[in-house]
Parts: C-alpha cells; structure tokens; sequence
C-alpha cells in the first residue's frame, strides 16, 4: 500500500504538489492521472524518496521509502526520465543493481527473458530504443519481485505490440495481489488499464474515485441539432433550461436535455430538424474538461480535437 | 506470460535485514568495470605515464650537458622525484578525468536515480564508490610507478644513480600510487560535488594544474606558504625520495595535506549527496 499524506513540494516559487493525500490500495491498477506539468512525475519522485517533500509525509508499505532495508524487493519503480548509463549493457546495469540487495545473476537472467530482451542484454544500453528502454527499466523495477509497482508513464514511446504487453503485465501483476501505481496524462489509456483513478492538476487532487464513477461522472451528455432555424430554436431550448451553444459550421450542441425532450419540443414550436443525434463526449475531452482549469501551459483558445466517441 | 516471480532463487539476504557493505562492494566494482571509457582511461594511464617517463627521462639525459648546474643539482639531489614526476605530469589528468567521470556520468546519464532507488540512504553508495574507485587506482599506480621508476633509474644511472634500496627511494615510489590514487578521490569528491562532468573536469583540473602558476604570483612569503599547501603541489611530495630544499612540507606532511584537503571535499560531496533532490 501507498500513503501520501499532505504532500507539498515546491521548486523555488513554483508549488508542484500542494497538500496531496491519497492511498493505494493493493490488488488493481491505479491509475495516476493529470495533464502535462500537473506533478506527477513529482509525486511519485517524493514516494520514493528522490526528493524531500517541503511538508507531509509519503509512506510504502508503512515506511519511508529510505528506511526501506531492501528496497528493490519492496518497490519497483520505472522513472520517466531514463536511469541508465549508456555505455553499460542492459545485463550489467541488472546485475549492478541486483548486487546491491543481495540478488545473483540467476534472477538477473530471468527479468531479461521475461521483458524480452535476451537478444541485446550485452549491448550498450545507449544504442536501445525508446521501447527496449522502456523494458529495461521494467526490467529493473521487477528485479527484487517487489509487492509494490510505481510506473511512471511506462507505455511513452511504445509500439502498439509494446502497450498491449505492458498493459497486460500491469494487470497480472495486479491480479496477483500487488499495489500498482501507474501514471499516464492519456486518459483513454487509462479507462483501459486502470480499475480507479487518481486525478490531480496543478499539484492538487482532482479525483479519487473508480474509473467507471470517473467516467460516468465527468463523461457530459451532448446532442447535436441541425435545424434551418437554429436561432430561435436555441431560444426555446434555452428557455426550457438547455445550454446550447453554436459549433462552427452552424449546429447547436444542447446539453443538459436529453434527445427525445429536445425533439418534442422542436414538434410543439413547429421547427423543422436536420439532425438530432445524442452524442457522450470522449473521455479524453471529458477529462480535460475536468482538468482546464488546472492546465499548466494551455495554449489560448485550444481547438478541441475530435476523440473518437465512445 | 512468463512467471513474474522469482523461480531460481530467493535473495540470500532475508528482506529485513539491509544488505552489507561488501554487496554494494560488488555493485560499484560491477559499475567501474563495466563501462568501456573506464577500461580506455585505465589504459591510458598506463601507456602515458611510462611513455613520458622513457621520454623525458631520455631528453633529460640527451640535454644533460647542456642544462644547467641548477638542473643538474635537482637531478642528482633526488633522481627519483625526477622520474616519478615525468610519468605523472600527464597521466595524472587521466585520473582526474575518470575520478570526475565515475560520479558525473551518473548525473549526466540518469543512473543516479537508479543508483539512488537501491541504496535510497545514499552515502553508503558514495562510500563504497569512493572504496572502489580509490583501490583500483591505488593498485594500479603502484604498479604504473615502479615500472616507471625502472625504466627511469638505468637510463638516468650513468648522471644520476639511485637504487630502490636508498633512502626514502622505495616509500617515494609507493608514495607515486597514493598520490594518484588520492587525487582520483579529490576528482571524484569534486565531481560528486557539482554534478557534471565537464564542468568537474575544468575545475579539477583548474585545481591542479592552473592554481598552481597563479599562486606564485603572489609576493613573498604568501605566495610560498599558499603555494605549499595547494591539494596536488603538497600531495605529490609523497611521491620524492626526501624534502628538496626549497620545500616548506616533509613528503609526509605534503601528503597529509592533500588527504585533508581531499577528506574535507568528500564530507561536503556526501552532504550535498544527502541533501539535495536527486
């Protein structure tokens, strides 16, 4: 299990987690969710003691992560910035690492094969690309067979082949009884890993519920409605307590009225519909509706893209 | 998929009990040798000290009449200093470049973190580095000194004879290995202390090498008494076979300098370590 409890940190004058407290529970993914520049890297560099938090306090397994004896057979972490030397071999990063808990070369050989690296374990870790990076850091996370997993944005840079497969371990490894703390600023990523979620932005909790609560709560119900009499037929709606608003090529999309009201109401005022389709938002637009207000760097006027509707 | 578990062994150490120095011995051991630039400067080291010792030892005996009587006297005051000094003179900057590079490459690289994640209490890592790094080194110039010292002394012999079994001759060419294998700490601490590589370089070397000419500048007696006490003008005493008469410090008291100077650059490297965001 992981605690964090009023967690502050910041650099300089800039605050990159303020008062955050949440727990991890062990037995399903959680994910680790916020924009770009929300503190997550942060947070998760504090749980595992990289950097001093300024105020509250972060605990694995009841510990502070620098008290832990053994750490690598407690945690494994994945950090999102490489933690390699270039000119080592993945072998012997392994085994640099494994020495220094007591771990031989046997299990060194093991996570080699079991994230697939056999072939390239003597070459420079240097020459890896983004994906066999990524599996030798996995590789070095699973080395001490730890109970608690922390995964900092692990499916960056990887082929679809390599996000199946990392997708798949986190939920073995899950299922297996092991806290797993995985981070992604994709919240469609998410809805497919993550049994709950943990959301935050500007450095603050955001969310900390299930992922099926998060969607259904954040997912805005939207329709569309084409109609030669747009104006006035916003009016009526609005009237009955819709929000309409006009799309750029001349739709209204009405929230807050479901379809069918919508389509009586057009009946009764005489108005004729091109269009009225029920649309739910993407995830990921119901997830930076949820966050913009906390976004660090948001460009002006963002166009907002077209996820695909789930 | 494969089992995620460990199938072949469990770890030797039982999980609440923290690992012991040796295992974290083995780990850096396991760092040094595993990096091709650390085998290339050893190598260096090696070919550049014995290289400049045949060539300036070779150029001191082809000059010899027409050096003067001051040379002359210097050479034949402590011939051993004389060849030692030859092999050192270049080959040390390679010790200075691999004691920053051991810690600075994990900075640049990232594996700091990594590093950190397994030894998260931190200075035990610095510890055993520092271990490593200064019995390597140590070891190998030893060796790098007496060859050195017997391919200098019978091209010198028939100007300036001196055998391993005079006085302070023999403490003078271990004392070649312990001064190269301190300054590799001092490199080291330096490079632990800001954290890149270039920049560690520059300022080793400017301790080394630049210091040195810009103190003697200084007028009088100042100048002479800051000038002795600089970290490799008072460590490479260690490596004469007795105090030349323009020396303030003993070969021993030279050397306890440099090891203060180098102690004292390792507690601030380990307080840094300790403290600041890694």
């Amino acid at each position: 299990m992981i605690e964090a409890k009023n967690l502050t940190k910041r650099y300089g004058d800039k605050v990159a987690v303020q008062d955050l407290s949440f727990t991890v529970q062990p037995g399903r993914v959680t994910g680790f969710l916020g924009p770009n520049g929300a503190g997550k890297s942060t947070t998760m560099r504090l749980l595992l003691g990289l950097d001093r938090p300024d105020g509250g306090d972060a605990t694995i397994a009841g510990r502070h992560y620098p008290d832990l004896p053994r750490p690598l057979s407690v945690v494994g972490a994945l950090l999102e910035a490489r933690a390699v030397h270039t000119g080592r071999s993945a072998y012997n990063h392994l085994l640099c690492l494994a020495q220094t808990q007591g771990i031989g070369p046997a299990r060194v050989q093991e996570v080699i094969d079991l994230v697939g690296l056999r072939e390239v374990a003597r070459k420079r870790a240097g020459g890896f690309s983004l994906g066999m990076g990524q599996r030798l850091g996995i590789a070095a996370a699973l080395l001490g067979d730890p109970s608690v997993l922390i995964l900092d944005e692990p499916v960056n840079g990887l082929d679809p082949e390599g996000i199946l497969w990392i997708r798949n371990l986190m939920k073995y490894l899950a299922a297996e009884g092991r806290t797993v703390f995985v981070s992604s600023h994709l919240m469609n990523e998410m809805a497919v890993t993550a049994e709950h979620l943990i959301v935050i932005g500007r450095g603050r909790l955001i969310a900390d519920c299930s992922t099926e609560e998060f969607i259904e709560r954040s997912a805005e119900q939207q329709v569309v409605v084409r109609s030669p009499d747009a104006e006035r037929l916003a009016a009526v709606l609005d009237e009955e307590g819709g929000k309409t608003t006009v799309d750029g090529d001349g739709a209204l999309l009405v929230s807050n009225l479901e379809a069918p009201r919508i389509g009586e109401l057009a009946a009764a005022g005489g108005f004729v519909l091109h269009e009225l389709t029920p649309r739910r938002g993407s995830l990921e637009e119901a997830f930076m509706e949820l966050t913009r207000d906390s976004v660090e760097y948001g460009t002006a006027s963002a166009p907002h893209a077209e996820g695909d509707p789930r | 998929m494969t089992t995620v578990s460990s199938v072949t062994e469990r770890p030797a150490v039982p999980a609440d009990h923290r690992p012991g120095f040796h295992h974290l011995l083995r780990s850096e051991w396991t760092k040094i040798r595993s990096v091709r630039s650390t085998v290339w400067s050893l190598i260096l080291l090696v070919v550049l000290d014995l290289g400049f010792t045949a060539l300036f030892v070779g150029i001191m005996v082809g000059q010899w009449d027409k050096a003067s009587p001051q040379d002359h006297a210097n050479a034949i005051a402590d011939p051993t200093s004389a060849i030692l000094g030859s092999g050192f003179f270049l080959s040390q900057l390679t010790v200075c470049v691999l004691g920053v590079m051991v810690i600075a490459s994990e900075y640049s690289t990232g594996m700091i973190r990594a590093s950190l994640l397994a030894v998260p209490r931190r200075v035990p890592m610095l510890a055993a580095k520092a271990a490593v790094f200064g019995l390597l080194i140590l070891v190998l110039g030893t060796a790098v000194s007496f060859v050195s010292f017997f391919i200098g002394a019978p091209m010198l012999h028939s100007k300036a004879p001196v055998s391993l079994g005079d006085p302070g001759v023999l403490r003078a060419v271990i004392g070649g290995g312990l001064y190269l294998a301190v300054l590799g700490l001092f490199a080291m601490a330096i490079g632990g202390i800001v954290r890149h590589t270039a920049a560690g370089i520059t300022g080793v070397i400017g301790f080394v090498l630049v210091l040195q000419p810009l103190v003697q500048l200084l007028p009088g007696s100042i100048g002479k008494h800051v000038h002795a006490y600089l970290p490799s003008e008072a460590g490479h005493l260690i490596a004469q076979a007795h105090q030349g008469k323009d020396d303030l410090l003993t070969p021993w008291q030279g050397f306890g300098v440099f090891c203060v100077w180098t102690a004292v650059l390792l507690v601030i490297a380990a307080v840094v370590l300790k403290r600041r965001d890694a």
